[in-house]
């Protein structure tokens, strides 16, 4: 098979590591090759980062390129724009519909951009959902990460069993049900 | 079969100690290398390891070790590399007896750093062998390489990673830890005595040794050559070589995994098999200079940047000529990293914007405290450097012109390489004030136990040392803590103390707001009474955000309840909605 490419975006601080290594090890039972890049330090406390994952037969270089990604989570809509020119043509954006303001926004020295996910809807296939309040639904505005995951696994080639191991090994035990939970929004919506 | 698992480059660096049977290892948190021994941890029944307060400790332990007999590390960003150049030029020509490695990690594209160095060059001023590895599964496997390539040659080695490296992840597998009989210490003034005449006997040493290794490099089995295509050739090493696989599936490629110093046969013989020959490498042009000189004929830096990562598409333009079908990037504004909501440095950082003081500062979070729109840090170059810059303004311009200045440095830090700088003040008659923003923890690397915080890296309980007490220790008669958040406070202190002619410390306490994992308090805005002044906005908590209408709202899901905004604002209209737990 061709080597699949996805990013997770998002900002310093919503969880992306996490979500790399759910992703992660389901490339693993999946028997792939598999290459992560992830950003730690500086970024985390509050900018704009990425983590990407590539798995196939034979993995080379651990980043994904402008162009290459088969799938971007985004988990907020301002690095989804950010990120978009990274899709292939065909390629799918997954965006949670919410607005952090970067400190250029805060202190009135940028807009933040309107109409994000219209513009990009007219460009690529977005599936949009406002994941921090489904997840607040569900008692905890947390786990809006494994909403956003639950769709994108719409879009990937792993059994929601092979999802439910993973994400069991990867979670504090304590919310592995409201993890659980919060993926079967995303994968039934 | 081997057990095949997932892992970071740092945590495959730790693997790779455990399974090389190091014994001892010494670190200095600095991204990207910090997580090497946060995963060295759970190997502590086989392996001792600690936090020292800076590199050139860590490397010394490290020597120390070596010298008593058993394998020993030491880990450290590039920059920690400057700290530790002493030992490392001399340990250079000591040599070891058991493995030393020290691993250092560079930061291409500076992504967590204050420069973009090149640790290749510091080694082969100092005459120290490196391996480099190319992703997670080499990482694990070279360090054992590393171990018996210092002891067989009597060469301490430095392992050499990059911030893509150490934080990608792929797959490696497991093995067991190698038995290493401890090797009897052997006293030996000769060889670990640095003085002129045995450093002079150790200089013409370590050269033919150097020379016996340049020649094993040629048959060295981390040293590969792939022939494909010869009409493309290239030399590459680390994870440039991964992007070479990417962009020129095709090329013949000699990869090497030492990368000081250079193999010149195993190089000239490929370069006579290819058309055309390129160097791939990020950073500086350490092997393409080399290469050119014995006049082989290459192209490297005039294609190719010295200046941040590679990838696959910026060698398919330079070298082949290709543009990739790529869109432009959108619009948008961007993303800095800030302080986090609820960090103490920031409510520290609103007094010193008030009283409109300059600030020399430091490296750490707080170095953010240069970002909008507080903008209070006016300098920051490398560890400990607040309290010395400080000193430094002191005797230039005199005692009332910095009274408008303060220094900033981390508890962190300030043991790092403060300590001194302060010593420095009391016993050169200064005047100026310091503030420790005291928050427990080694911030910004992602939360690393020190001398002061009473815990060891391995999880014991330790001395703590206490700062106050330290400070009196070095002569400073005015030392005054402070919570950090206690802005009423926090501002007469700082006025009562830089109006002094003398040296105070102010050290501004809280801990950092990650550390503390239970249920925060919550505040609220009553937009109704919101008087839409700002106030509350000025010190730039990412959890406040203006509404269209000029109304404040605090986002829930950011908001610690740190209450800095609610003291700010002087119509009471930020309320506490939920108490912490």
């Amino acid at each position: 098979m061709e080597t699949k490419n996805i990013m997770i975006v998002g900002v310093g601080g919503q969880g992306t590591l996490l979500t790399s290594r759910i992703l992660g090890g389901l490339t693993i039972a999946g028997g792939y090759d598999v290459k992560l890049s992830e950003v730690h330090g500086m970024a985390q406390r509050g900018g704009s980062v990425v983590t990407f994952v590539r798995y196939g037969e034979k993995v080379a270089e651990p980043i994904v390129e402008e162009g290459q990604a088969d799938v971007i989570i985004a988990f907020e809509r301002l690095e989804a724009l950010r990120y978009a020119h990274f899709l292939k043509k065909d390629g799918v954006l997954i965006v949670n519909d919410w607005r952090i303001d970067p400190m250029p926004v805060v202190i009135g020295a940028a807009e933040y951009p309107d109409h994000i996910l219209e513009d990009l809807e007219k460009e690529h296939k977005v599936y949009k959902v406002n994941a921090t309040e489904e997840s607040r639904k569900l008692g905890n505005p947390r786990v809006f990460n494994l909403i956003v995951l639950g769709i994108a696994a719409q879009h990937m080639d792993f059994t929601k069993e092979q999802w439910y191991e993973v994400i069991e090994k990867t979670v504090p035990p304590k919310t592995i049900e409201i993890n659980k939970r919060a993926f079967d929004v995303g994968y039934t919506l | 079969m081997a057990e095949k698992v997932l892992m970071l480059g740092n945590e495959a660096i730790a693997r790779g100690a455990y399974e090389a049977g190091v014994k001892v290892s010494s670190a200095y948190p600095g991204t990207p290398s910090t997580e090497i021994s946060e995963f060295l941890v759970q190997y502590k029944e086989d392996v001792y390891e600690e936090w020292a307060p800076n590199e050139k400790v860590a490397a010394e332990v490290a020597v120390g070790a070596s010298l008593a007999g058993v394998r020993a590390m030491a880990c450290m960003k590039h920059v920690g590399l400057n700290v530790a150049a002493d030992p490392l030029y001399s340990v250079s020509y000591m040599g070891v007896n058991g493995g030393l490695v020290l691993v250092v990690a560079d930061d291409p594209g500076l992504y967590s750093s204050q420069n973009e160095q090149d640790t290749r060059m510091v080694a082969r001023a100092a005459q120290i062998p490196v391996i480099e590895p190319s992703d997670s599964a080499e990482a694990k496997d070279f360090f054992r390489t590393a171990f018996e390539l210092s002891e067989q040659f009597d060469r301490p080695f430095i392992f050499r990673t990059t911030t893509r490296l150490a934080h990608s992840q792929g797959l490696v597998e497991l093995r067991d830890r190698t038995k290493v009989e401890d090797r009897p210490y052997e006293k030996n003034i000769r060889k670990h005595v640095m003085m002129p005449v045995n450093a002079q006997y150790r200089h013409r040493e370590i050269e033919k040794r150097n020379q016996e290794l340049a020649e094993a490099a040629n048959t060295l089995a981390i040293n590969t050559v792939e022939i494909l295509d010869t009409r493309i050739g290239v030399i590459t090493s680390g994870i440039p070589y991964q992007y070479v696989k990417e962009a020129l599936p095709g090329a013949s490629v000699l990869k090497l995994g030492m990368v000081n110093p250079l193999p010149r046969k195993l190089i000239e013989d490929f370069a006579s098999r290819v058309e055309k020959l390129y160097i791939v490498e990020e950073l500086d042009p350490v092997i393409e200079e080399q290469v050119k000189s014995w006049g082989i004929q290459a192209v490297g830096k005039e294609i190719l940047t010295v200046q941040g990562e590679y990838s696959a598409n910026m060698l398919r333009r330079a070298i082949l000529g290709e543009e990739p079908d790529v869109q432009a990037p959108a619009q948008a504004p961007g993303r800095p990293p800030i302080l986090c909501p609820g960090c103490p440095h920031r409510s520290v950082y609103h007094v010193l914007h008030k009283l409109k003081l300059h600030a020399a500062g430091d490296i750490g979070c707080y170095t953010l405290g240069a970002v909008a729109p507080l903008s209070v840090v006016d300098t920051t170059m490398c560890m400990g450097s607040s309290i010395s810059t400080l000193h430094g303004m002191e005797k230039a311009k005199g005692t009332d012109y910095i009274k408008n200045w303060v220094a900033v440095i981390g508890d962190s830090t300030f043991l790092h390489t403060g300590v001194n700088s302060l010593m420095n003040m009391v016993y050169n008659h200064a005047a100026g004030t310091v503030m420790i923003l005291d928050n427990s923890t080694t911030g910004m690397t992602g939360h690393q136990d020190h001398a002061a915080t009473g815990k060891t890296l391995q999880g014991d309980p330790a001395c703590a040392i206490d700062l106050v007490q330290l400070c009196h220790a070095l002569g400073v008669k005015n030392v005054s803590v402070v919570n950090a958040f206690d802005i009423a406070l926090l501002e007469k202190t700082v006025k009562e103390e830089t109006a002094r002619e003398e040296v105070s410390v102010i050290i501004a306490q809280s801990p950092c707001v990650l550390l503390d994992k239970s249920k925060k308090p919550l505040y609220k805005v009553r937009e109704a009474q919101c008087k839409k002044c700002g106030a509350c906005m000025k010190p730039g908590c990412p959890a406040m955000t203006k509404q269209e209408n000029g109304v404040i709202r605090i986002d829930d899901t950011m908001c610690t309840g740190c209450g800095l905004c609610a003291d700010l604002c002087k119509f009471g209209c930020i309320e506490l909605v939920k108490a912490g737990e």
